[in-house]
């Protein structure tokens, strides 16, 4: 099953997404990333202390975009799934 | 109120300094999140899945006018223009950000506010009756022992690292409306048979993985005593309670492990070590915390009988005020459970309102209910409908008190980092069966729905009368049902009915219970709970799972 790379921003809080170079807000940018590189990837980045709660999502790929498969993870790409106000247009509540 | 002497000022300035540097310190690299983690989570800062989420404390529930405006300007300066009222009679942001958070402090600091002690392994806020002062129920305010608790626990060198968080509630009358038997310490203050003031002790209550209703370990300790009591408590549990497992480290496990007979034993015998020390606070800090709390300046010629003729008033009225210990008054609830609401969410603007109410109609003061819900504690009977006209109008009038759509939800997975599953969802999804019939919701009767997103409990499902949990069940969200379950006096644990249901499943569940109970009870006066209680749970279960 295919992983992407997420955490939180140190100053902000907000959640990221790893697009291969940089840290991006949407998951739809995100990189996937081999199983075996994600402990490495993790090692590699912490040390800098910016980006809080390393973690692999797994993910499916649907239509070109990126679908966790935990519903946790879904909320937390998406924003609460009572607060549809706070959801990005491109990704409305209803896909959690 | 209490209002801050120099001495609480200064605690709290020295406090939010040291955080502040430590703030800095993180946000300049100087420190790693790990050593951060501790240090911001004592100051009731969370990470959680979207963001920070800040919890702010309100000590035993009660702020001023001037307070519920400050946190109004939080949500809209520091957050997205609302707060979450909890069910530990705090207040949560959801959205704050850390490179914001010092000048935050600093504006709570103007109000004689903070953060601190709102999490992590120490005495958390002090909790009570939503309706203290204000009860004609109760033998005196419980509000000036709680505050001598609150300055008492206030960063307490010795209790600053316990084994675990710890939760005392205060209440004044036979009748618990703070859930005193579920939490670590409970205190009932009550008179002797000389008429002196007291504390009936409760130890060993609390919800979580192992929930546990507490057991009195003395049923008289002096007003002038209660403090080296509470000490000598909280002395045997950090001694040793268990510091190996997170899950078996609350007083509850070490009372149970102990029996309750050892476990007064050793209480008594480090409260008469303790009597050489003089730990109690002196006449004169009580009479100066008491003065504090005075009644407000009643109006003694106010009407007793109002007009209740519309309706909709009358509903509100029956539903959502409590009986006043001062003729031609009573308490309100602000019921923040409005159709299609969320559970204990207020916008700013509604805060702003509440603080205008309240500083015009209720002695400028406001509480805050475990129930997620507001309370205006003293409010002349003939500005009820005043009032409710201009609550009406910002959404706040909903007459559900205790009523089925008076539902308890804990933030759950749209928020929380530890939850397997959504509170909130479940909550507004039963509310709309009823929430367009308020004569149907009555006719239910007081019904009290606790859900809970995960086993930790901030929903309080064990203390429903029905209770939801949410699980995992193999990266789904599962529900569980449980029945039976009381905070208040006669309180009991709720138990599992059956096998788990999915979202639709759960509410559906709940429908059908509450259509059984209707088919079964003995009259309109016979509470779900009470028509449980006498039928046990094989009906209702034969009910569900159909």
């Amino acid at each position: 099953m295919p992983h992407i790379l997420t955490g939180n921003r140190l100053e902000t809080g907000d959640v990221l997404w790893w697009d291969g170079s940089d840290w991006t807000l949407h998951i739809r940018e995100a990189a996937l990333i081999e199983p075996a590189a994600i402990e490495a990837l993790i090692a590699e980045m912490k040390p800098a202390e910016r980006i809080n709660d390393l973690a692999a999502v797994e993910v499916t790929v649907e239509g070109g975009s990126y679908r966790p498969t935990t519903t946790r993870e879904r909320v937390r790409a998406i924003g609460p799934s009572v607060r549809p106000d706070f959801a990005l247009p491109s990704l409305p509540v209803d896909t959690i | 109120m209490y209002r801050y002497d120099k001495i609480d000022q200064a605690i709290v300035d020295a406090r939010v300094a040291e955080f502040k540097d430590q703030v800095a310190r993180r946000l300049n690299n100087e420190i790693t999140e790990d050593q951060f983690k501790p240090l911001r989570l004592m100051n009731g800062l969370y990470l959680q899945l979207h963001a920070y989420m800040l919890r702010v404390a309100i000590p035993y529930g009660t702020l001023s006018g001037t307070q519920m405006r400050m946190l109004a300007h939080i949500a809209r300066k520091y957050d997205r223009d609302y707060g979450h009222f909890t069910t530990r009679q705090n207040i949560q942001y959801n959205w704050i950000k850390l490179e914001q958070f010092s000048d935050l402090l600093d504006d709570l600091s103007k109000v004689e506010m903070h953060a601190f002690q709102t999490s992590g392994n120490c005495i958390r806020n002090i909790s009570s009756d939503q309706f203290a002062g204000a009860a004609a129920d109760e033998v005196a305010d419980p509000r000036p022992y709680a505050e001598l608790l609150r300055q008492w626990s206030t960063l307490h060198p010795e209790f600053s690292f316990l084994p675990r968080k710890f939760k005392i509630a205060v209440i004044a009358s036979e009748a618990d409306r703070a859930a005193i038997q579920l939490h670590d310490i409970g205190l009932q203050l009550r008179k002797n048979d000389a008429g002196d003031l007291g504390f009936r002790v409760w130890v060993g209550g609390g919800m979580g993985r192992t929930p546990v209703l507490a057991k009195v370990i003395r049923e008289f300790i002096p007003v002038s005593q209660f403090l080296s009591y509470s000490e000598a408590i909280l002395r045997v549990y950090n001694r040793y309670g268990r510091r190996d497992n997170i899950y078996k480290a609350r007083i509850k496990i070490l009372v149970n492990e102990l029996g309750i007979e050892e476990f007064t034993r050793q209480v008594e015998d480090e409260w008469a070590l303790l009597q050489p020390l003089a730990l109690d606070a002196p006449q004169s800090e009580y009479d100066r915390i008491i003065a504090q709390f005075p009644d407000p300046a009643f109006d003694p010629a106010a009407p007793d009988s109002i007009d209740v003729s519309n309706p909709e008033f009358g509903a509100w009225v029956d539903q959502n005020t409590h009986f006043h210990k001062q003729r031609g008054y009573a308490s309100v609830t602000i019921s923040l459970k409005p159709p299609g609401g969320i559970p204990g969410d207020a916008s700013s603007a509604q805060m702003d309102i509440i603080a205008d109410l309240a500083e015009r109609y209720a002695h400028d003061e406001i509480r805050v209910t475990h129930s997620q819900n507001l309370v205006l504690a003293h409010v002349r009977k003939v500005d009820l409908h005043a009032l409710w006209t201009v609550l009406r109008a910002a959404g706040l009038a909903t007459a559900n008190l205790d009523l089925v759509t008076d539902i308890i939800a804990c933030p759950g997975m749209d928020y929380c980092t530890l939850a397997n599953a959504r509170s909130i969802p479940i909550a507004q999804k039963i509310a709309a069966k009823f929430e367009n019939d308020g004569a149907a919701q009555r006719d239910i009767g007081e019904l009290k729905i606790k859900i809970s997103g995960c086993i930790n409990g901030c929903g309080h499902h064990h203390a429903g009368h029905i209770g939801i949990l949410g699980v995992d069940k193999k990266g789904e969200e599962a529900y569980q049902l449980l029945l039976g379950g009381s905070g208040a006096e006669d309180a009991s644990l709720a138990k599992i009915l059956g096998p788990g249901f999915d979202e639709n499943g759960i509410v559906d569940a709940v429908d059908r219970l509450i259509g059984f109970y209707k088919s079964a009870r003995t009259g309109p006066d016979e509470r779900f709970l009470d028509a449980y209680r006498r039928l046990g749970p094989a009906p209702f279960k034969d009910a569900v799972y159909v």
